[in-house]
């Protein structure tokens, strides 16, 4: 490793908070073809984590790391040491579908089930049991869509299929199933690339908004949105974790020069 | 400077050239065009050339000619000594038919008796028979029967054997004929909706051969095919695509399968043959038998389809459902299958489609045989449809010309519920995204 300087858990305690999610030494393969190279970060709790970097430097698939989403890849393979409340995600003892229930996720492309509005915020709780009867499952869809914001531009026609709402919507619908299961962190993979500006606002309103109560990781593309959002930034170059700090220190005095480099426009 | 720019402002013979290339992408949209409709004005006259030959050679099967007769019953004929139903059964009632017809034709004479026996079916004493059986107190009276004419003279009266040809060279004679014409003025000859062949199985004679056992043969074989291929065709299929290693094996099992669906059917058939009958000691000419071989005929079909509708949805849905932590078994049934449904059916009923008009396999398991009596179980001996009418087509009779048409005919009607059902079911289970 060269000039990065370690993020220590000594910091994270200056703050006072554990880290929620942990990684250390985390490699990942596809095939023969090694797609980050160890890295270690520390994220923390209530707060918007940022990764940034070209296309291609390795972010989603760290971020997809931290839910186990690489497992559905047959050539992938991760090594390293990652953790959730200092439980090991890959060890043997840990249930994927408990993990994801504890993770969820956001995708690049809003991909909301070809079911109607209600079963799409649904589905998560039924699969995993949480929900019994009718009324239940009503307002476990209900505050999952307030709390998405979607609740007053739905409620009349939550038997109408998710798929179609307009982008922004349907995206925000899928933020409404991520937060059905009632998850501890959420990976948001570019959420709004596939948005315009109007609906991108309202994501990133709503991202603020849900700090109070998960832990996010976004991975964008857009510098001003990481800028915006996020408390912590990481900066990510070739497979590389290459500086991770408060976003602020990152956009204004990045340590390093590929950061600079980056955020300033000379290159990615 | 202005030779860049002038780069970019379009020549007087830049233009021509561009305005030359448009009319030539033009006229070659408009030639493929051109082939495209031949193409299908083409086919759909090869399949109305088609339809109007079934059709016009086999409407007239669902119509027979029958004769309407006062047959006198005495009973010195019929049960001289008391003993009902079974002196009934043995009393030749054929003649007293033939007698009750001589007497209205007026024909005398060996010759002309002939002739006239000659205008009635084989199974009109059981007509009879099955008449009086149900009400002896017939005995003794007389009974208007209502019996099918001969085939011969069915066509006949259809036209179909004609009265320019010279009188040695046709079936039906000139004497005949005129009794056609006094007995169709009279009313006693006409014709009514062949009920028969739909309610009996296959005879030798023409005016009794039915379809009934062959679509009911057809019918099992088909239930049978669908009840194995259906399931066992998904789930590899799943298996396979879903959660199968991709490794050497599973590499030349799905060669395979490839292979296999280009296989003749014949082949298949010696497979049942050896396999089903001389192995297991299933019955012959059993449905159950033909379903099983078809379904080996079918499954390819079945697997590729359900694969090739597997991979084509999107895997966007997929991540979503892992991403919420559905199981793999949860991805699949809840959301994979669902949106691949339509595909699979697709593929099924095309499989079930080529079974249905396959006959070589039948040929095999001994499905091409004369069986009179129609199934009432996948266990009887039956027949099918396209093996029906390769017997039917091989007939000398003028009789069975007709009705191979119309077996024809039946098996397409057949073919377009099958595949209605299959639009139905795919509507049913499409979603729109």
């Amino acid at each position: 490793m060269d000039a990065v300087p370690p993020v220590s858990i000594a910091e994270s305690l200056v703050q006072a908070q554990l880290p929620k999610l942990t990684a250390r030494r985390c490699n990942v393969f596809y095939g023969a073809k090694q797609a980050l190279f160890d890295v270690d970060i520390d994220i923390l709790p209530n707060q918007i984590t940022a990764f940034i970097g070209p296309s291609g430097c390795g972010k989603s698939t760290f971020l997809r790391c931290f839910n186990r989403m690489n497992d559905t890849i047959d050539i992938c393979r991760v090594s390293g040491d990652l953790r959730l409340d200092g439980e090991d995600i890959y060890s043997r003892d840990i249930d994927v579908v408990q993990l994801r229930a504890r993770i969820g996720m956001v995708f690049q492309k809003p991909n909301p089930f070809p079911k109607s509005i209600a079963e799409n915020v649904a589905y998560g709780p039924k699969i995993h049991g949480l929900v019994s009867s009718k009324s239940e499952i009503e307002a476990i869809i209900q505050t999952s869509l307030e709390k998405a914001g979607l609740w007053n531009e739905v409620k009349d026609r939550l038997q109408e299929p998710g798929t179609g709402l307009s982008g922004g919507q349907q995206q925000r619908l899928c933020i409404a199933r991520a937060i059905a299961v009632s998850p501890e962190v959420i990976l948001m993979d570019e959420p709004c690339s596939a948005l315009d500006p109007i609906a991108t606002a309202k994501i990133e309103e709503l991202m603020d908004e849900l700090r109070q109560h998960y832990t996010l990781i976004i991975v964008t593309h857009s510098m001003q949105q990481a800028a915006r959002v996020s408390q912590k930034t990481a900066f990510f170059h070739l497979g590389k974790l290459i500086e991770y700090g408060d976003t602020e220190q990152i956009f204004t005095a990045p340590k390093d020069e590929k950061t600079q480099g980056y955020i300033t426009g000379r290159f990615g | 400077m202005t030779d860049a720019r002038s780069a970019f402002i379009p020549s007087e013979q830049q233009r021509r050239l561009v305005a030359r290339g448009i009319r030539r992408r033009r006229r070659a949209e408009w030639r493929f065009q051109l082939y495209g409709i031949v193409a299908i004005v083409f086919a759909v006259m090869m399949l109305g050339f088609l339809l109007v030959s079934v059709v016009s050679e086999g409407w007239s099967a669902f119509l027979q000619t029958n004769i309407t007769l006062e047959v006198a019953l005495p009973k010195d004929e019929i049960d001289p000594d008391d003993k009902g139903a079974e002196a009934i059964g043995g009393a030749n009632f054929q003649a007293l038919i033939e007698d009750a017809l001589f007497k209205k034709l007026g024909a005398q004479g060996r010759d002309d008796e002939q002739l006239a026996a000659r205008m009635l079916s084989a199974g009109s004493d059981t007509v009879l028979r099955n008449l009086v059986l149900a009400s002896p107190a017939l005995i003794g009276k007389s009974a208007v029967i209502t019996i099918p004419a001969n085939s011969d003279i069915d066509m006949a009266y259809k036209g179909r054997i004609r009265r320019s040809v010279r009188e040695q060279d046709r079936q039906v004679k000139d004497k005949q004929f005129q009794w056609i014409d006094a007995l169709a003025t009279e009313g006693a000859l006409r014709q009514s909706f062949n009920w028969r062949f739909f309610a009996l199985g296959d005879s030798n004679e023409p005016e009794l051969a039915g379809i009934l056992g062959a679509l009911s043969g057809s019918a099992y074989t088909m239930l049978v095919t669908l009840l194995l291929c259906f399931p066992v065709g998904v789930s590899a299929a799943i298996y396979l695509e879903e959660f199968a290693p991709k490794n050497r094996v599973t590499d030349l099992v799905e060669v395979n399968i490839n292979n296999l669906a280009a296989v003749p059917s014949i082949v298949f058939g010696l497979l049942g043959l050896a396999v089903f009958l001389n192995f297991f000691g299933l019955p012959r000419s059993a449905p159950l038998v033909g379903g099983m071989v078809m379904s080996l005929l079918v499954l390819p079909t079945i697997i590729i389809a359900t694969r090739a509708s597997l991979k084509a949805v999107p895997p966007s849905i997929r991540e979503a459902a892992y991403g919420l932590g559905a199981s793999k078994m949860q991805v699949i049934t809840h959301h994979v299958l669902p949106l691949a449904m339509p595909g699979v059916l697709t593929g099924t009923i095309i499989g079930m489609a080529h079974a249905l008009g396959e006959t070589a396999p039948l040929l095999m398991i001994g499905m091409k045989a004369f069986i009179a009596a129609p199934p009432v179980s996948p266990l009887d001996p039956a027949t099918a449809l396209p093996a029906q009418v390769f017997i039917w087509a091989d007939k000398p009779e003028r009789g069975f010309q007709e009705k191979t048409a119309a077996a024809i005919i039946v098996l397409l009607v057949f073919l377009v519920m099958m595949n209605a059902l299959a639009v139905y079911l795919r509507r049913k289970f499409e979603r729109r995204w």
